[in-house]
């Protein structure tokens, strides 16, 4: 998680991505945000997030998003 | 001949009234209720006095804007399109830059309207248009309408920090569409998908090709570029068979494997540009669709819109790059070396554009406009204008123009068009940041910005959310105790490029 924590915190320093459950319905995050967190989470995590499962659910929170990695790396 | 771009509508308002012409899934309007509140909108700016003069469209995006655009046209005005995304700081500059005596704006935009330090007035879309039309104004004021008359400016990255607003002619962007209309084979069942924003020139393929055809055209909601998957329903739900986008918005849906599991079933055109296009993503592209049209767009804003287009017929190998092509017809591109003259076979050589598709120059700004918009150094017998892009080009052994790199710190991060020091210009300006270079890194696609000071870089970047648009943020920020220089002191990119490479 804290390694999730600092990808986003690194694109939004001013959000507590601890907390912030809205960061698709409030528009938080942007395109340009999933792409880059799809790319890093890619780099650091070693999982890809396939297109079925870039839903704005999954991104909502980190929480989810975390989820979401631990989910794909069992997976593996 | 046709001399005003708004012919388009006139014709096409007696031909298929009740077709719907602009829509957001949502939220549609005919081509008869265009053409009614754009001559409600003109009216009232005749009744206010407002002529020949810009007027700013803060509005969200929405087949509105779009009528208000139109409005200010049929008034015999120019429209200034402002949004949201973009941050206050950025949008004073623009209002400082056109000097307009009007905002219209809507319900959800109103409020920041009112924070700007703007002394005209402010109206909002839903009550001016109802405004009774008047039509022998209106008459009058088409009637003595030239197609050198400016109808938009839109505003591009500057490198000293303050934004170039763009403005173009209707007689210019008659021609770009009526070529354009030409080499993709727009016609009345064309669906147009829009993905670009509509305070760039890049939203006129969409716009004009509409009217002028009586087509249809979906302005795709910005969120859904965020959800491959869902973006892919979209197209399908509503059958829509052409797009000119981004190549990162085509990009972000192939990348991510959408096309495997939902493949857009009525695409049959497909145009790109604004940034080279992966081949690896490419070919993605072409395997989901083998009975489309790929073709590659190339053209600064400056030039109204694209300038030359290519048509991908071959196959491409992954380590090469999709050609720019040729120029549409009645554009002409000089290649020009630093002789300033024709680049010879296989020389490289700056783009410039020549022809009626270059624009009236920057709005409000002889020194930058005097800078780009030269006479052309071919002809020594009467005035001419071209315009130098700064990019720069060689033609491949088929007579196709390639894109080689850039002159100067200018990149294309994400479709986007963005000045490296405008950028550090905004920087610069921050509290406790003594300098700042920035760099891009090509291969990942991110905006990297070094500096010296002793804000940290949290704040820093915090900072820069209220200066920049979302798209110039560095998508990294790193402080150096000592920023490097090159022997003749200045900021030495090509080794903070190296230092970010080796790190």
């Amino acid at each position: 998680m804290e390694r999730l924590l600092e990808i986003l915190n690194d694109l939004h320093p001013d959000v507590d991505f601890e907390t912030c459950e809205g960061l698709i319905d409030n528009k938080i995050l942007d395109s340009f945000d999933i792409v880059s967190i799809i790319a890093e989470v890619n780099e650091e995590f070693d999982v890809a997030i396939s297109a079925e499962r870039i839903i704005p659910e999954n991104f909502n929170s980190a929480k989810a998003l975390y989820a979401l990695i631990q989910e794909l790396e069992d997976e593996e | 001949m046709q001399n005003h771009v708004l012919d388009y509508l006139n014709h096409i308002v007696a031909e298929k009234p009740d077709k719907t012409a602009f829509s957001n899934g949502r939220e549609g309007m005919t081509f008869q209720e265009v053409f009614w509140q754009s001559r409600s909108v003109g009216s009232f700016l005749h009744e206010k006095g407002i002529y020949k003069e810009p007027v700013v469209i803060f509005m969200n995006k929405h087949p509105k804007e779009i009528t208000a655009f139109f409005g200010v046209i049929t008034g015999g005005n120019f429209y200034v399109p402002i949004d949201e995304e973009m941050p206050g700081s950025r949008i004073q500059l623009i209002l400082d830059n056109v000097k307009a005596r009007m905002i219209i704006c809507d319900e959800a935009t109103r409020e920041t309207a009112g924070t700007f330090d703007f002394a005209g007035e402010i109206v909002c879309y839903d009550d001016i248009c109802r405004t009774e039309i008047q039509e022998e104004a209106l008459k009058e004021i088409y009637d003595r309408a030239i197609d050198t008359d400016p109808i938009y400016i839109v505003f591009t990255s500057g490198s000293t920090g303050v934004p170039k607003g763009v403005a173009a002619c209707h007689r210019s962007v008659i021609d770009y569409i009526e070529q354009l209309s030409e080499v993709l084979k727009f016609d009345g069942d064309t669906v147009f998908g829009n993905q670009t924003p509509l305070y760039f020139d890049a939203c006129l393929k969409e716009l004009y090709p509409t009217l002028k055809f009586g087509a249809v055209t979906y302005l795709i909601p910005r969120e859904l570029f965020m959800f491959p998957v869902k973006l892919v329903e979209f197209l399908n739900q509503y059958q829509i068979n052409t797009v000119c986008w981004v190549v990162s918005a085509l990009t972000m849906i192939s990348a991510f494997g959408a096309l495997d599991t939902a493949a857009p079933q009525y695409l049959k055109t497909v145009a790109f540009g604004s940034e080279v296009f992966p081949v690896k993503q490419f070919q993605k592209w072409r395997q989901a669709l083998p009975e489309a049209e790929f073709v590659n767009l190339y053209g600064p804003t400056e030039g109204t819109g694209m300038c030359c287009y290519y048509k991908v017929e071959r196959e491409f190998g992954m380590d090469e790059a999709i050609p720019v092509g040729r120029p549409f017809k009645n554009t002409e591109i000089l290649l020009l070396n630093e002789k300033n003259e024709r680049a010879e076979e296989g020389e490289a050589g700056e783009i410039c554009i020549r022809g009626t598709s270059v624009t009236l120059g920057y709005y409000n700004n002889p020194e930058k406009t005097a800078e780009a918009f030269v006479q052309n150094p071919l002809n020594h017998a009467y005035p001419e204008l071209i315009y130098r892009t700064g990019d720069l080009g060689q033609y491949n052994e088929d007579g196709d123009l390639v894109f080689i790199s850039r002159k100067d710190y200018q990149i294309k991060h994400m479709g986007h068009r963005i000045e490296l020091g405008e950028i550090e210009a905004n920087v610069n300006l921050l509290e406790g940041v003594r300098l700042s270079g920035c760099i891009y890194d090509e291969i990942k696609g991110r905006i990297v910005l070094y500096y010296v000071g002793d804000l940290e870089e949290k704040e820093l970047a915090a900072a820069l959310r209220e200066k920049l648009p979302r798209y110039m943020l560095p998508n990294r920020t790193i402080r150096l105790e000592q920023m490097a220089f090159t022997a003749n002191g200045k900021i030495d990119r090509t080794a903070l490029k190296n230092k970010y490479r080796n790190r």
